[in-house]
């Protein structure tokens, strides 16, 4: 079974049907990549797998389940997470603080054991504090720890909203755009980096990124979108050779 | 854990040795009844400074109906206390906590429309349930109306409210520190990247609304008990407005800043007692200043912390929350 499946997913607002007939499926720790050009549909289709917008038509299967109507921190414990097109970090909170928070749905100690500092209250934030420093290692961000979030340098925001939301524990993780902004030396070593927490955390990835070359590079398979509907879905060399790939991306 | 131990016992210490050195000061008479009043009334303030300061500050939601809570909270133990025959500190403490349970409830009924609205309309929400909440006690009878409450027994003393108003500010200060208190200032962070990590804003923005109503009630409780007649006309929006003063004067999202700021602003009406109709306006001018000079508080980012004054050690960082002005 797939880990995650849409089936003619689509919405649309007012008038304007900016996702339709979606289709797609993704298997446990693949890395897919979603491309289309700018205004196809891609952030809207992320917005859709984690419940920030209610689907109009269609539905999606997390594990065979339909995850539609469940909301955002909801869909976050069956297991996607995501990174935003625009970054939304803590802006005003500290690096460690940010991927901190994102371990809230997984601890358990109650109100009373954080209010009253009971046992459970130090056993749980030392373990966070541990597992979050961790992840900062892997992005090579943990001498940045207390530095306030919003003081980052940008591509350090990037990694950053990564390492957050992979202290969320997803099955499928959602990046939106991560290299944007980044010089092609950062843009390489992130796509190394998201190759590696891809076999360590044993996740799949589903990628958007602008960048055609890049995307070919690391992907095992590509959904290419536009207004809104897949046009193509495949090796990256089928896509390369795909007719209506090369029509969108040039036609325009 | 050393360092966890120290902090505990300067704290403990510096509480105990401060209350034991105002017990004696009283006692022995160089703390006259009209100043033990002041005290008080600061502790009330405190209470109620921190608990908006949640909403408000940690929260992100500016409300302006926290004097409605602190009426339900202080009319309510009020009436409880009238009816029922006990020794005079447990008497206290289950009516204020009654009075902190039905605000709490309020709050919680509150939370709704905090769902829905954000922003100037909650703003303006909230100021609207405050007043209907002082709406409903001038026309019911057991209140007293437009009469006021009085005979209320004389039970808030120096002692009750010094220890009420510690152990608040240590809850708040341990849940702000705690996961459920990061939760809470994600929220005011960026509330879409916050369900992104999967925590539930609806579940935490009612906990908190829940939470500030229900201290508020505990100061309305300790404040019935303390000025032994209540009047509908105390608990109006300019209170509310005061309250909000004192959190904005101290930095929202700073509780020391808080505490400071609420023993600040009892004292200046007292040094100010000829302008009694000056207050508002005074105000005004501090809030401008404070706008245009500090406008993240007094203190800014910086939590006051005894133990690094006096053990002279750089505050661990970790999860002290900062913030410096509510940013919408
Ligand atoms: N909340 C919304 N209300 C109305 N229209 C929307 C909304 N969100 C997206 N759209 C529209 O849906 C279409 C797809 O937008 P989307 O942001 O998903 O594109 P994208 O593929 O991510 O583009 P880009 O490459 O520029 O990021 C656009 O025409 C956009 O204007
Ligand atoms: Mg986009």
């Amino acid at each position: 079974m797939a880990l995650l499946e849409t089936k003619d997913l689509g919405i649309a607002f007012g008038g304007l049907r900016a996702v339709g007939n979606f289709n797609m499926k993704i298997n446990e720790n693949e890395l897919i990549g979603l491309i289309g050009p700018n205004g196809a549909g891609k952030t809207t289709v992320f917005n859709l797998l984690t419940g920030v917008y209610l689907p109009t038509e269609g539905a999606i299967y997390l594990n065979g389940e339909n995850i539609v109507g469940k909301k955002p921190f909801e869909i976050v414990e069956k297991g996607i997470t995501r990174t935003f097109q625009n970054i939304r970090l803590f802006k005003d909170l500290s690096v460690l603080d940010n991927v901190k928070i994102a371990f809230h749905h997984k601890m358990k100690y109650s109100t009373a054991a954080g209010i009253f500092r009971l046992k459970a209250y130090w056993k749980e934030e030392k373990e966070i504090e541990e597992k979050a420093m961790e992840l900062l290692k892997l992005f090579d961000m943990q001498d940045s720890a207390y530095t306030t979030a919003k003081n980052l340098p940008y591509g350090q925001q990037r990694k950053l909203e990564i390492a957050r939301a992979l202290a969320a524990d997803p099955k499928l993780l959602l990046l939106d755009e991560p290299a944007a902004g980044m010089n092609p030396q950062e843009t390489k070593e992130l796509m190394d980096t998201i190759h590696f927490i891809r076999d360590k955390f044993k996740i799949a990835i589903l990628l958007i990124e602008h960048d055609m070359g890049l995307v070919m590079g690391i992907c095992e398979r590509i959904v290419v979108i536009d207004y809104g509907m897949t046009i193509a879905t495949g090796t990256p060399e089928e896509i390369k050779q795909n007719k209506k790939v090369i029509g969108a991306y040039l036609g325009e | 854990m050393n360092s966890r131990w120290k902090a505990n016992t300067i704290n403990t210490t510096s509480i105990i040795l401060i209350y034991v050195i105002l017990v004696l000061l009283i006692r022995m008479g160089f703390i006259n009844s009209y100043y033990e009043g002041i005290l008080i009334e600061m502790g009330i303030n405190i209470i109620l400074a921190v608990s908006l300061n949640l909403a408000t500050g940690y929260l992100g939601q500016l409300t302006l109906g926290h004097a409605g809570f602190m009426a339900i909270g202080a009319y309510a133990a009020a009436i409880f206390s009238s009816r029922v025959n006990m020794p005079d500190l447990p008497l206290l403490l289950i009516s204020i906590i009654i009075g902190g349970l039905l605000a709490a409830l309020l709050g919680f009924l509150m939370a709704i429309p905090v769902f829905r609205l954000r922003g100037d309309y909650l703003a303006i929400i909230t100021l609207g349930f405050g007043e209907i909440i002082r709406v409903i006690i001038l026309n019911l009878k057991i209140t007293g109306g437009g009469k006021g409450l009085s005979g209320i027994l004389p039970l808030t003393s120096f002692s009750s409210v010094y220890f009420v108003t510690i152990i608040t500010i240590a809850i708040f200060y341990t849940l702000i520190n705690s996961r459920h208190g990061r939760a809470i200032i994600s929220i005011r962070e960026d509330e879409i990247a916050s369900e992104a990590v999967g925590i539930s804003t609806k579940y935490y923005k009612t906990f908190a609304f829940t939470i500030a109503a229900f201290f508020a009630g505990i100061a309305g409780g300790l404040f019935a008990h303390h000025t032994l007649v209540l009047d509908p006309k105390d608990f109006g929006f300019i209170r509310s407005i005061e309250i909000l003063i004192i959190v904005v004067l101290g930095g929202m999202g700073n509780l020391t800043g808080s505490i400071l700021a609420a023993i600040i602003i009892t004292i200046l009406p007292r040094m100010l007692m000829g302008f009694a109709d000056w207050n508002m306006i005074i105000y005004s001018i501090l809030l401008i200043a404070m706008m245009l000079f500090k406008p993240g508080g007094l203190l800014g980012k910086r939590e006051f912390s005894l133990y690094k004054l006096l053990a002279g050690r750089k505050k661990s960082h970790g999860n002290a929350p900062v913030k410096n002005e509510g940013s919408e």
